[in-house]
């Protein structure tokens, strides 16, 4: 026991390394943990600016900026890199970075692989991004990649997306790998599953659907480019190949996909609405269970995204009440916050700022998503830009805003300073204004029939067009501050406490802010 | 203009209702039994939001603002009520049950399979859409008719910019109508709002919808799925008229057919195939091979300074009559008539400096459509 605990000693003087090698070579959950945040952010950007170019197209009818195929390709890139660039590797870099230190652990459970998990990311959309610079452009065929438009009809770049797309898995499958190892392995004594903060709780099951839908997604792009190069016809009708197959596979995947981009975004909501109000999160089992089952209903509902390609009644019921099912689970998390806020003691810092944007409007998301939920009203709305606002409304002030928030909540833990409270407010605001002017007026575009994915647009549509645009803009700049507000927090010493946050509860408080390079050498023990 | 002057324009712009808005922020209930029952249904589920929405924010923004800490708000102890738990799992199921049961009659409706009494076969290509009338031999391409400047900014937009075709689906008023959809190349997918009828036409495959118009007019749409580089443009317009005035266009289409092929035994000279040639592949070819003839690297190759122009007229024609497996280069045998084709040939032999002097004519073509 002895040598152990001398061990442990000298782990703890153990700094990081000086230089790029500290970057290259960490095994770090926290500098892992960084690194994830940073990119996700860097992508952030970059398919923000891929979004102002599609609504500065699309401020006014006619073709001012761009070709059809350019704006083709920007709503393309702008999907792959939010999906996988942004929302998806900030996650990632939160549980990196919180999960250890929530779970009392003195690091992920399988730290080298931790670092090729995120190493892989920057070569993968750099080879992804570089295709815009090939000849006949970048993949041009959306987010969704429907063959045959993405096969036969695909631009040769259409390799290089496959590509990226298998490395970007194989990070996402190692995360997930990573994150249920630290969970089910390294809690502290005491640390029950019913004792784990609701992030690590929400963490836990989106990991396991990464682990079982990414090689779903992996196994569609290889019979793509086995139709594309090998001559296969897996897609390909005049081969005997079926391009709806190639819709229920993506869906497969794609339905669980977009689950894994908001239970992570539960999760931090139930840390911070508690923290805020003063009160204990309410109903915390009937949340594991709820997020449990939002999580199995996932497999059982993809072809919700495929009422109209002509399936027989009984499929269009089953997947239409499936749907409507997953709005149970929901509500009971939207209730619970609800209630975790009733008669709490309420203040409204930027986190709580966020987090209430969040139950609002992805609240309002939900609902859309319950009227395409019902397969005949869906047969107006499939394709248009209700989809459009519905999407985005979840996406947006759904994840983005929870990312923010959680961003905010943990920045002091990170940086051991607080961050700017009147420039977050500032930046909150300006984010909740530009949100809603940007996405409210698409509900009513898309009512009155505009599809999506169009560069130009009848005339009927232009004003709430050029709404959305304005509204954009506002969003879009308004993230600016965001950058300020955390090179502010790094460099600008405000020092704060290990509790941060008067109302905060869990490990993570428990440690000094910033928090040091190695915490919970010594396990604590967790009553 | 000035800074503030283009701010102050921009704001009128967002804030006056310009010439041709109409800030429409709904569904429309359509004109057939089908979409009003659609409508209605969107309506129910939107309105319930509406009420659950009001309660939960409503309940919500009351905890904002009197449980909180600046107003000496002291946190209470509950954190779990079973019995509440239970109440607000059950309650939203029964809310559901309650919209199931109308959307499911709104489903059966539609999937309503009985014997219609015309039946169109819809077939999608990039980007226009082909109407076969089956029994009636009657089979015509629907294209955008907007003109390429109104686009580009260089004229005025007419009221309906990119929402005009040139030949309409024309089907009579009260009669029950069956489409039968299917791609040519990628999958488009065939909408129009005021039918409520969405349907994905897919290559292999062949969709059902149906519908009866109760009231004569023209409908508009648009081609509701992603299908590459124009998918903005290709429109559906539905003209419904009365059933003597749809027996009258049936034998006007028929008796056009009748003169295009006459036209087609004529003797044409360079110059009329030329002109017909230069309209045809502005219409047809320009999407992809620009009206410049350069094509887009890497996606769509030039046709000018290209060897297949200038060598031996047959394998170009080989090309446009049977298209190219394996690229977006379509069959154009059955989307021309034999004197366009000819035409557009003539047309691309002769533009843009391939001065090859072949002059193909459309009785050659002729013989080879057979």
């Amino acid at each position: 026991m002895g040598t152990l605990e001398q061990t442990v000693e000298t782990e703890e003087h153990h700094g990081p390394a000086r230089g790029i090698t500290r970057w290259l070579y960490t095994t770090n959950h926290k500098d892992i943990g960084t690194m994830y945040l940073w990119f996700s952010l860097i992508m952030f950007l970059l398919g923000g600016c891929m979004a102002l170019s599609i609504r500065a197209e699309l401020f006014q009818p006619g073709l001012q900026l761009m070709a059809p195929n350019f704006f083709n390709q920007m709503t393309t890139m702008h999907g792959l890199i939010m999906v996988f660039g942004a929302v998806m590797p900030a996650f990632v870099g939160l549980a990196n970075w919180m999960v250890p230190l929530m779970i009392g652990a003195p690091d992920m459970a399988l730290p080298r692989m931790n670092n090729w998990s995120f190493w892989i990311l920057p070569f993968a959309f750099s080879m992804m991004v570089s295709t815009l610079f090939m000849e006949g452009g970048a993949p041009n065929f959306g987010w969704t990649f429907y063959a045959p438009l993405s096969t036969t009809y695909a631009p040769p770049s259409v390799t290089f997306f496959i590509f990226a797309v298998h490395m970007m898995g194989i990070s996402s499958i190692m995360g997930a790998i990573n994150i249920i190892a630290t969970i089910l392995n390294l809690r502290a004594p005491g640390m029950t599953m019913m004792k784990l903060p609701l992030f690590v709780w929400t963490w836990l099951i989106t990991a396991f659907l990464l682990i079982a839908v990414m090689p779903v997604l992996a196994g569609v792009v290889t019979m793509m480019l086995m139709d594309i190069h090998f001559g296969t016809s897996f897609f390909n009708a005049a081969g005997g190949g079926d391009p709806v197959l190639f819709q229920h596979v993506f869906w497969f995947f794609g339905h669980p996909e977009v689950y894994i981009m908001i239970l992570p975004a539960f999760g931090i909501v139930s840390q911070i609405i508690p923290t805020f109000a003063r009160k204990k999160l309410f109903g915390y089992a009937s949340m594991v269970y709820a997020t449990a089952s939002i999580a199995f209903l996932s497999f059982i509902v993809w072809a919700h995204h495929m009422f109209t390609v002509g399936m027989p009644l009984a499929g269009e019921l089953f997947f239409m009440f499936s749907t409507m099912l997953i709005a149970v689970p929901t509500g009971v998390k939207v209730f619970n916050w609800v209630a975790t806020m009733f008669r709490g003691s309420m203040t409204f810092e930027t986190p709580m700022l966020f987090a209430l944007a969040f139950v609002v409007l992805f609240t309002i998301g939900g609902f859309s998503g319950l009227m395409l939920a019902i397969a005949p009203a869906d047969f107006q709305y499939h394709d248009t830009y209700f989809v459009v606002a519905h999407f985005h409304y979840v996406l947006v002030p759904g994840a983005v805003f929870s990312i923010m928030a959680g961003v905010y909540y943990w920045l002091p833990k990170w940086t051991g300073n607080m961050y700017h409270e009147g420039m977050g407010k500032l930046h909150f605001w300006l984010s909740f204004i530009g949100v809603n002017i940007t996405f409210f007026p698409m509900h009513f575009v898309g009512l009155a029939g505009m599809p999506r994915r169009i560069p130009d647009y009848a005339l009927q549509f232009a004003d709430f067009n050029a709404v959305a645009s304005v509204g954009a803009f506002i969003f879009g700049l308004s993230q600016l501050l965001l950058v300020y507000n955390v090179i502010q927090c790094i460099r600008v010493k405000r020092h704060t406490t290990a509790q941060v946050w008067e109302g905060a509860e869990g490990l993570e408080w428990t440690v000094p802010s910033p928090a040091p390079y190695h915490t919970f050498a010594q396990p604590p023990l967790v009553k | 203009m000035t800074l503030i002057g283009r701010g102050l324009a921009l704001l009128g712009l967002i804030l006056s209702p310009s010439a041709y808005a109409e800030w429409q922020v709904n569904l429309m209930p359509g004109v057939t039994e089908i979409s009003r029952a659609v409508y209605d249904l969107h309506m129910t589920i939107f309105w319930i939001c509406v009420a659950i929405g009001v309660v939960v924010f409503g309940i919500m923004l009351y905890s904002i603002i009197n449980h909180r800490k600046s107003r000496g708000a002291k946190a209470h102890n509950f954190h779990e009520n079973t019995l509440v738990e239970i109440i607000w799992t059950i309650v939203p199921f029964f809310i559901l049950i309650g919209m199931a049961v109308p959307a499911t009659a709104t489903l059966i409706k539609m999937y309503d399979k009985g014997e219609a009494e015309l039946d169109i076969q819809v077939t999608g290509f990039q980007w226009k859409w082909r109407y076969h009338y089956l029994g009636e031999d009657i089979d015509f391409f629907s294209s955008l008719s907007t003109p390429r400047e109104q686009i580009a900014n260089e004229s005025e937009k007419g009221e309906h910019y990119l929402l005009e075709v040139d030949n309409p689906l024309v089907i009579p008023v009260g009669k029950k109508v069956r489409l039968l959809l299917t791609s040519n190349d990628v999958i488009h997918s065939w909408w129009v709002p005021g039918l409520a009828v969405k349907k994905d036409a897919i290559p292999g495959f062949i969709n059902e919808a149906w519908t009866v118009v109760t009231e004569p007019g023209i409908y508009r749409g648009q081609c509701a799925e992603l299908c590459g580089k124009d998918h903005g443009f290709m429109p559906i317009v539905v003209d419904v008229r009365s059933e003597e005035d749809y027996k009258l266009w049936l034998a006007e289409m028929k008796q056009a057919k009748a003169q295009a092929s006459d036209a087609a035994t004529q003797d044409w000279t360079l110059a009329d195939l030329m002109e017909k040639g230069e309209e045809v592949y502005n219409r047809t070819c320009a999407a992809c091979h620009q009206v410049t003839g350069e094509g887009i690297p890497g996606a769509f190759p030039a046709l000018k300074n290209n060897p297949i122009m200038v060598a031996e007229p047959s394998a170009h024609i080989d090309v446009v009559l049977n298209g190219k497996a394996g690229t977006a280069m379509q069959a154009f045998r059955d989307q021309l008539d034999a004197v366009e084709l000819a035409a557009v040939i003539t047309y691309e032999r002769n533009a843009w400096g391939n001065n090859s002097g072949d002059l193909v004519t459309p009785a050659q073509i002729s013989k080879l459509k057979q």
